[in-house]
């Protein structure tokens, strides 16, 4: 493998009863569920097993509604676990913390601050470090998302994409360990989409950076992953783990045939794992039935 | 045939006829504004030649730029602009300040909110012009009972405002700071604070209006000095043009202080696209 992947001890001592791990992320048996209405359970994921080495860069694959974002907002300790363990270098995941940073969806960025300040946002939140050498940081940032010169546009004089790599910035700013990605490049362009790819996986080279990314799209998934995950339909269990032995950077690899064969290898699984979901569907629908008057 | 046209914000316009087409919408926008108060004004002044009624009942366009002459030529309007100007300033501040304030708090702390919320929304259902006189017992006639007057009736819209301007900011920017391990405090002045300046001036654009009334009734209850006294004063004495004169001051005041708002308004907007 091209990537250099770090084992490390963990800092503290594994904690017995946490599974007793030498992972960096390490799930088993998460489930979440939510509470819908009147007294209604959704089970959102169910007993995902998983887990992450530091350095890996791990896509979440599976159909809408899943439970890919409530996965990552569990890592991000947004939201706690119903069942299962959930550790982040053998501690468990309680609430946000400064080691994770998440990149959503939505770039979420302060319409009224320039792209500079947005970026320093995540900075000055977690306040750890000095407003010159923050705005010192962002335009570092900047200027590797390729947008040093709209440092001082606003968010709304920017396009989707453009947007989208600010909230990519902003992010890595905090320099985190571990960066949630939630379909961060949905709303992009193919071109736009595959030059943040590639900025992405350069960025994520470093050995002690690690990556959890969610995404529908099998061909991104496969030109990021060292390994992908397939989860079923709601609720969500991993079916199948693919690892990726494309070596990297990977600039020219998408015509490859063995890209493409990891691309039919995986949709062919996410195929199955789509239509084994065909029981929670049905019961969906009858709860449906039931609400009306 | 009406047609349709794109107008620059790329929002289908129906076409009236060429010499409307030639027009911007904001020149559209001030002729017709204005050819209907130069309609009024005409109108008013034939009717008033006509001698359908008296000048005591009805005075003429002329006769009250005449009566503005004569309240101009004496000191006294000073002093009641001055009076009646303290009143407003006191009683606007206060009502911004706390308005701000308490909306602040009350839309951050959910609880806070359960608990004020139904005693507020009690009070601002009722015309609260109708306190004037227990106001005025409580307080006597002086500046005191004014003040109290103009600020009862202008906070209650800036209250308002701000607290629903802090609910209802963008739960993902919330998401986002959390993540970043935002605290409350960071929180509240980096993201509830700004986003909900538009809504805190929309608030006090509301007060302004309301302040100028609070006013107008206060002076009606008892006052030596002010623009509402001068009116009824001059009602009192069948000074018909004054009194017009009087209304035209509260109206220029009132567009003049509404425009200052809208200004600011537009200076927060400019991001808000
Ligand atoms: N706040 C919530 N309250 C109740 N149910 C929720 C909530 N959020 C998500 N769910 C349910 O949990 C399931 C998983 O949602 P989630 O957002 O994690 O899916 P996802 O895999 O990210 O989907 P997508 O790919 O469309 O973004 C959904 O079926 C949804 O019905
Ligand atoms: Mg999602």
């Amino acid at each position: 493998m091209a990537i250099a992947r770090v084992s490390t001890l963990p800092e503290t001592p594994v904690e017995a009863g946490l599974g007793g791990t030498s992972s960096y992320l390490y799930a088993s048996k998460v489930s979440v569920a939510y509470a819908g209405r009147d007294a209604d359970i959704v089970t959102a994921i169910d007993r995902i097993d998983l887990s992450i080495d530091r350095g890996e860069f791990v896509c979440l694959l599976g159909p809408s509604g899943c439970g890919k974002t409530t996965f990552l907002n569990v890592v991000a300790g947004f939201l706690p676990v119903s069942s299962g363990v959930l550790t982040l270098k053998g501690k468990a995941i309680d609430r946000p913390g400064p080691d994770r940073a998440m990149v959503f969806q939505q770039p979420g960025l302060l319409p009224w601050r320039d792209v500079l300040h947005n970026v320093t946002f995540g900075l000055e939140m977690s306040g750890r470090m000095r407003r010159r050498e923050a705005i010192v940081r962002a335009g570092e940032l900047l200027e590797l998302v390729g947008l040093a010169e709209f440092a001082r546009s606003f968010p709304h004089q920017l396009s989707g994409g453009m947007q989208q790599r600010v909230n990519l910035a902003r992010a890595l700013a905090v320099r985190p360990e571990l960066l949630l990605l939630d379909e961060p490049f949905a709303s992009v362009d193919a071109q736009t989409r595959e030059s943040l790819q590639a900025e992405l996986l350069a960025i994520c080279k470093a050995p002690e950076v690690t990556a959890l990314f969610v995404t529908h799209d099998i061909g991104e998934a496969v030109f990021l992953a060292d390994r992908i995950c397939i989860l079923t339909s709601r609720p969500g269990r991993i079916v199948r783990e693919v690892r990726v032995r494309l070596p990297k950077p990977r600039d020219e690899v998408r015509l490859k045939p063995e890209f493409l064969a990891y691309v039919q290898e995986v949709s062919g699984v996410l195929r199955s794992a789509a239509a084994t979901a065909g029981k929670s569907e049905n019961r969906e629908e009858k709860r449906h039935g039931d609400d009306r008057p | 045939m009406a047609t349709i046209v794109l107008d620059e914000t790329g929002v289908p316009r129906r076409q009236g006829s060429a010499w409307q087409a030639q027009m911007g919408p904001r020149t559209e926008r001030i002729v017709l504004g204005t050819a209907f108060i130069v309609a009024v004004l005409v109108a008013w002044q034939v009717v008033t030649a006509l001698g359908i009624e008296p000048p005591i009942i009805l005075p003429s366009p002329s006769d009250v730029v005449g009566a503005f002459r004569e309240l101009f030529s004496s000191s006294d309007i000073w002093a009641d602009f001055a009076a009646s100007g303290e009143e407003l300033l006191y009683g606007f501040a206060l009502a911004a300040a706390v308005g701000i304030a308490a909306g602040l708090l009350i839309g951050w702390y959910p609880r806070l909110g359960y608990f004020f919320d139904p005693f507020i929304n009690l009070l601002y259902a009722i015309p609260r012009v109708a306190l004037g006189p227990l106001l005025v017992v409580w307080l006597g006639i002086g500046l005191s009972s004014k003040v109290a007057l103009v600020f009862l009736i202008a906070v209650f819209p800036v209250l308002v405002n701000t607290s629903s301007g802090i609910r209802s900011l963008d739960p993902h920017l919330l998401r986002v700071a959390r993540c970043f391990g935002a605290s409350d405090l960071k929180i509240f002045r980096t993201i509830a604070l700004p986003g909900s300046v538009p809504f805190i001036l929309g608030g006090l654009r509301l007060a302004v209006g309301q302040s100028l009334i609070g006013v107008f009734v206060a002076e009606l209850l008892g006052a030596q000095f002010g623009i509402g006294a001068m009116v009824e004063n001059a009602g009192e004495q069948f000074q018909t043009d004054t009194v017009f004169a009087g209304l035209l001051i509260f109206a220029v005041a009132g567009l003049l202080l509404t425009a200052i708002v809208r200004w600011l308004e537009r200076r927060f907007d400019a991001w808000r696209v």
